[in-house]
Parts: C-alpha cells; structure tokens; sequence
C-alpha cells in the first residue's frame, strides 16, 4: 500500500498489568483479567463507562478454553459493550495494540480497552506450542525451544562458541538485572555476571546450545491498555502516548529449507519496511528504549540486529559495550522482557505497556534515566511472526 | 483515508459439504482465493496488493494452537500482516471495515475456514466454552443451553413444534436453489415434527448439519473499489454487543445484546425503520427457534410476537433467509460470513433462482457464546 495518513491519532491514555508469576490460585481467569482491567481505569481514571469498546486475547488451547472472552467477560467489563477477540499466537499483545489503535483510528470508538492474557499454570505450555505445528508434517518435531537452538548454532558458527555463548549469558544476565528492579516481573534471581562461566557449564541443557536459564519463563498474567481519539485523551489524560505506526508480518516458517541461504527474517522485513515509511534512517539513534519479545537470550540478541538494521557483529559489540543497559545508549526491556514473564497472550501487550509507562517515565524502579521520547516495542509469535510498535511522546512527527 | 466508505468488491464461497475429507483448509482456501483472484485480478505486490489478511477461524475446533498458522504461506502471502478474528467471522468484516477506515491499509483480504467434520462432536467443542467451575460439571453446552432458551422462548412467543417446522421447510425450500447449501433435501413438516429429539426441545431437523467451508472476501477503500470492481457492495454499519455469561444473570428471553447491536448498527448506517429500509435479512439461525426470536430482537416484529411474525408470513415478507440459512448448513465460526456473502450476492443481483427482486440495503447477522450471548449485525448496501 501506499503510504496515507491515519484517520486520526491515538493515544494510550492507561495501562494495568497483574503481577507475573508461575500459580496464580487465589484467582479463576476472569478475576486476574480483572485484576489488570481496573489497574488500567485506575491509571487512566475512567470507570468501566466510559470504554465503547473491548478487544480480548489470548490462546485458547493453553487453558483449554473455548471462545474464552465469553466467560471472562465477568473481568473485562465488557457486558453491554461492543468486543472483538483477535488472536495472533504469541504476537496476541501486539495484535490487540494493533487493533484497538485500528479501531479508535477508524473514527468508529473514541476509547478501546485491549486485554491480553494467559494462565499457563491450568494447561501444558509446551504442549500448547507443540500442537501449533501441521499435524502432518511437523508435529513430530516442533516445540517452542528448538528454534532458539537453531538461532544459537546459527551464532556460534559467525562468531564462534566462546563469544557466543559468553554475549548470550551477558544478555541474559542483564535481562535478570532489570528484572530485580521490576516488582512485576516473574522470575527475578539476583544473578551477578561472575556467574556467567557457572551458569554456561551447569544449567541443565533443553536442546543443543540451549540451556534453561535462556529460555522464557512460563507465567500467569494478564495486561489491559486503555487507547483512546487524539480529542478524548487529551481530555482524559495529561500525558498520552502517542501510538505513531505498527506493522505485523506473518510468514510459516518452521525450519529453513533453503540450507545456506536465509530468506529475510520477518524481523528485518518488519523493521526496514515501517523505519522507511516513518523516515527513520537510524533506529539505533532515534528510538529512547526497546521493549522486545525476546524467548530467550539467544533470540533476543540475534533479533538486535535484525530490528535496529545492524551488520556483522554491531550487536555483539553493543551488547559488551553496555549499550544495552539501563543508562546505555539504547536500553533494552526495562521490565526484564520476556525470559522474566511470559503469560503468552499477555505478553507482547506487556511490552507495549510497559514502553508507554518508560515514555510518561512512570515505570518506577526500573525506569530509564534518559527522557524516553520515542520508544520501539516488538512481538513475536508462532513462527517467525512478527509485530513492531513505535510509541512517541511528542504528536510532532 | 481514501473516501468515507468501505466497499466489498468480491466474495467466493467454498460449498458446503458435510465431510470434505480429501482437502484441508488450506485446499478450500486456496479455492476461494483464486476465485477472488479470477474476479478482481488482485495480487500480493507489496505497493498495489494485499498487504492485510484478517482470517477467522478457531483453535479449539481445528484442534491446532494458531489454526491459522499454515494458512498464509499456502495462499502466497509471505510477509502479510494477518491478523485472526477468534470469535464468529461476521466481526473480521466489522474489523477489516476499521482497518480500512483507519487509514492503514486501503485493501484487505477476509478468510475464515472451519472443518467442523474434524472434531468428535461439535458439543464437545462447545462444552469447554463454560467455566470448568459451575458450567462445565452440569455437562452444559451450546445445544443444551439452546433448548434451556428454546423452552423458555416457545412458551412467551407461544411458537409451537409445528411453526418451527415450517421454519425448517422453507429454510430447505431456498437451500435446494443455493449451490453453496449443505442440506438440500426438501422435508416435510410431518419429517420435521418427528425427527429424533437432540436435546428437549430441538430436534435433529432443527438443528443446522455439521458442515465444513471457506469463505473469502476481498474489501477495499472508497477510492480503489473501481480497480476490482464495477458492482461494489458498501459497508454501511457493523456493531456487536456483549451479554453476561452465566444464565442465571440473563433473561434468556430478552435479547439483550442483540437489540444493542441492531441499534447501533442501524444508527451508523442511518436506518429509521429496518422493516421499511432493509430488504432483506440473512440470519445465523443455528435452531430453529433462533429465526423469529433473532427477528424479534432486529425488531422486524414485536417482542414476544414471534408466533405471529410466522403465522403471517414474515419471513417471506421481509426476505429472510434467501439462501436456506445457517439451518442448510454453515461451521458455527463462520457463519456469518456466509450470510454476508449471500447478502453481497443477492445486492449484486447475482442469486440466481433465490434472488430478491431489487434489493439495495441487506442485513447480515451473526452470534456466539451460548444462547446469543454476544450478537452482530452488518448492514450493506449497493
């Protein structure tokens, strides 16, 4: 498509998220979803009345749960209103951002509650991510982990096995540090970088490179984002994020078949395609902070150089070089990403939320000290799909 | 944005066969698709073709994590942004409208698939709809719930056994003119009123047939509607509404939310008086019960004069179901996106033997959740 101007500006006006953790018993899924519901009109100062219009998400094989949005409509509120349910895989967070700035966009609802959400404790996660694959040809071997293996023989072959293995500890250790600011965040384990050459030898291997303190949790959790016309929030809030573009692209891709060659990853598809319709020639500059989908840490550091456009081993050299860190050049996850807290359908909402609380510099602990004028948030699901979200504190683009 | 409207410049549907054993979703998508593809001459060029998919399909049903997944690759839309609608498919067309009108995409592809054949039992499916607290352990599912609302609605209405027959007789009546009709057969009211119980009071011939379909539809902005077509179909109002969920805090009766979205519908579409303005009705009658209950409730007749509504031949009068209905046969996911396509197809003049004479403005309707929990309505137009 050609590029045209959006109908009108959105802007996020509130943002709830429960806490992340492994059991959540004291609460059935609609009292958590609603949990996150009223943190949100709390933080915008809105009662339920005054959204036109739910957007739910989650995946209904993780809970067993069919058209769930039916029964948690007891926690979203959403009894009375107009709702859609849009899912998208892990992507799910990222699409209902997506849609809710699509639908306030349209002119037809000034206020849109997204709500993603996951209780992976009543179901099996990996059994959930296995049955993703076709029956006929791929479910034999599919399971979340695997591709973060591949990713990670991928690296040790360009950049050899000890720097490799050394950046993909570095990374994840710095993920727990933003974590232990993060009172939000699920797992939170107080690692020091002495001991990354313990962890890289002792944690138990779950294929090839991939060892279990890389990889995501899997959590219970949900997250609610309040959007709303550029008329309504600055009525409603005196400091709106602006959501400024998004851009989702899909492709199947459960292993590479084409050996050596690698087609373009949706990641660097996703990036190059929405920096050149915004004139944003280098991420690396432009953008305050990075919320990322990262799996785990050899994911999250290979995709660095896919969404900022990098070459060769600028990512390897940024990450050594402490770029990545809360007062480095471009902080990445804050929150402590997706290795700290993972409620599936929730979680790419989480670093939407997340980015805007960094962009009206509410996020506590962990909040960047730089002023965060532009921020980047990413999702990632299925197989290779990919959501990016640009926020802006400033309607002057 | 490019114009003020959104227009529906295509739709193809896959017919609707009990068991199409030997083709998967991909199969019947690709089918659709290269029907729309024949219409419009559409493509995938990243500048000039279709850069957005809104699917709709259901995990739970296809019994797949993502049942969208293997769709896109298969149809050659690497690196599109496709977005699924995981409820019934008559709100991915109330989505791509707002994907159009936000100024994001001026085309967008609409698909939704369902093998309803796949799973043991479409009530097993349905079952785990309910909270696996109160409902599910008193064995509730979207049949049983409907009778609960069948037995409640016959008695207010007064609708006997026999006005549901008719319903079904002359929903086979139009299914036999409907090539893309899964139950065909004619029946008699005597066949009707003595098939096998389902569940007290539907029985079998009341029930819509478990089928398996795909239907595609290609919508676009105001301004690029004349590159596919000369006949576009415009959007003219969508909403949906949202009831309680435990019964209990429902009034089964009331149709709640199907009054809210028929309002807001018709208020966005500028209708005053939908028995005047609208010529014809597609309804997602999954039972019998549902067409004059759903009827009352779009107010083509009083509350509680359903029986009447039949007796003086509403159905006929006011157009509904031209193409037999979801009773002939639809996946529940995607059955109001069938009754869209018959309605695109009628306003284009296209329906052949079932078509309504002159018709310029069609509703479509659509429900899910048990016993018309949550309800949508899409006006169209020429």
């Amino acid at each position: 498509m050609k590029r045209q101007k959006k109908n009108r500006h959105v802007g996020i006006i509130g943002v709830g998220q429960t806490a992340f953790s492994s059991h959540k018993e004291h609460q059935n899924q609609p009292e958590m979803v609603h949990e996150a519901v009223r943190a949100a009109l709390e933080d915008a100062s809105l009662g339920i009345e005054k959204i036109d219009c739910v957007v739910h998400g989650n995946m209904e094989l993780f809970e067993m749960q069919f058209q769930p949005d039916l029964w948690h409509s007891l926690g979203t509120g959403a009894r009375g209103k107009q709702q859609y349910r849009i899912t998208t895989g892990g992507t799910t967070g990222a699409t209902l951002v997506c849609a809710a700035d699509n639908l306030v966009a349209s002119g037809r609802y000034d206020t849109v509650m997204a709500i993603g959400m996951e209780k992976l404790q009543e179901g099996h996660t990996t059994g959930g991510i296995t049955n993703m694959a076709c029956p006929l040809w791929h479910r034999n071997l599919q399971t979340g982990a695997l591709g973060s293996n591949t990713a990670a023989t991928a690296m040790i072959e360009e950049f050899g096995a000890d720097r490799a293995r050394r950046a993909s500890m570095h990374y994840r250790i710095m993920m727990d540090k933003h974590a232990m600011l993060n009172p939000k965040a699920h797992r939170r384990l107080g690692l020091e970088y002495e001991q990354a050459e313990h962890l890289m030898g002792t944690s138990p291997v779950l294929v090839g490179e991939l060892r279990l303190i890389h990889n995501c949790s899997q959590s219970d959790g949900a997250c609610a984002i309040i959007f709303a016309s550029e008329e309504k929030a600055r009525s409603m809030s005196d400091r709106p994020v602006w959501v400024r573009d998004h851009i989702s692209v899909h492709r199947e891709e459960a292993y590479n078949i084409f050996g050596k060659v690698r087609p373009e990853s949706t990641m660097r598809y996703a990036a190059r395609r929405i920096f050149e319709r915004n004139g944003i020639k280098k991420p690396l500059e432009y953008f305050d902070i990075f919320e990322m989908y990262d799996p785990s840490s050899w994911w999250g550091l290979d995709w660095l150089r896919e969404f900022l456009l990098l070459e060769g081993d600028e990512h390897f050299r940024l990450l050594e070089a402490g770029e990545f860190d809360l007062d480095g050049k471009l902080p990445l996850n804050p929150s402590g990403g997706v290795i700290a807290s993972n409620p599936i359908g929730a979680t790419a909402a989480t670093r939407v939320a997340e980015a805007a609380l960094q962009v009206r510099g509410d996020a506590g602990e962990h909040q960047v000290k730089k002023e965060v004028k532009h921020a980047l948030a990413s999702g990632f699901g299925g197989t290779r799909w990919t959501v990016l979200i640009m926020l802006e504190k400033d309607l002057d683009w | 944005m490019a114009g003020k409207r959104v227009a529906i410049c295509a739709v193809a549907q896959h017919r609707n066969v009990s068991d199409l054993w030997y083709k998967r979703i991909q199969g019947m998508l690709l089918d659709c698709l290269e029907e729309i593809q024949a219409q419009t001459g559409v493509t995938f060029d990243e500048d000039t073709g279709i850069n957005t998919i809104v699917s709709c399909s259901d995990d739970v049903f296809d019994a797949r994590t993502i049942s969208d997944a293997g769709v896109g690759d298969a149809l050659g839309a690497q690196y599109k942004c496709e977005e699924k609608m995981a409820q019934e498919g008559l709100n991915s067309l109330g989505y791509a409208m707002s994907v159009i009108l936000s100024g994001h995409d001026d085309l967008v592809l609409v698909l939704g698939h369902c093998k309803e054949s796949q799973p043991e039992s479409r009530n097993i499916c349905t079952h785990l709809g309910f909270d696996p607290f109160y409902g599910r352990p008193v064995g509730l599912d979207y049949l049983n719930v409907s009778a609960l609302q069948a037995r409640a609605y016959m008695e207010r209405a007064q609708v006997t056994e026999e006005h549901l027959a008719r319903v079904v007789v002359r929903s086979r009546h139009w299914a036999g003119k409907n090539p893309y009709a899964n139950a065909r057969e004619m029946v008699e009211v005597g066949q009707v009123m003595a098939s096998p119980r389902l569940c007290d009071p539907i029985r079998t011939l009341h029930a819509y047939p478990v089928s398996d379909g795909a239907v595609a539809m290609l919508l676009s902005s105001e301004a690029r509607a004349g590159e596919f077509t000369d006949r576009p179909v415009w959007i003219a109002g969508f909403a949906n509404c949202m009831d309680s969920y435990f019964l209990g805090d429902r009034d089964l009766t009331s149709n709640f939310s199907l009054k809210n979205a028929a309002r807001w519908a018709y208020e966005e579409a500028g209708i005053k008086d939908p028995t005047e303005e609208i010529h014809l009705v597609e309804l997602m009658d999954a039972y019998a019960y549902q067409q004059p209950m759903w009827m009352e409730g779009l107010g083509f007749c009083r509350d509680g004069a359903g029986a009447r509504f039949l007796d003086e031949d509403g159905p006929d009068r006011f157009h509904v179901n031209r193409s037999g209905g979801m009773l002939a046969g639809n996946p529940l996911m995607i059955a109001g996106l069938y009754r869209a396509a018959e309605a695109v197809m009628q306003l284009r003049g296209e329906a052949g033997e079932r078509q309504v004479p002159g018709a310029r403005k069609a509703l479509a309707h659509s429900t899910t959740g048990p016993a018309g929990q949550f309800h949508s309505v899409l006006i169209l137009e020429t």
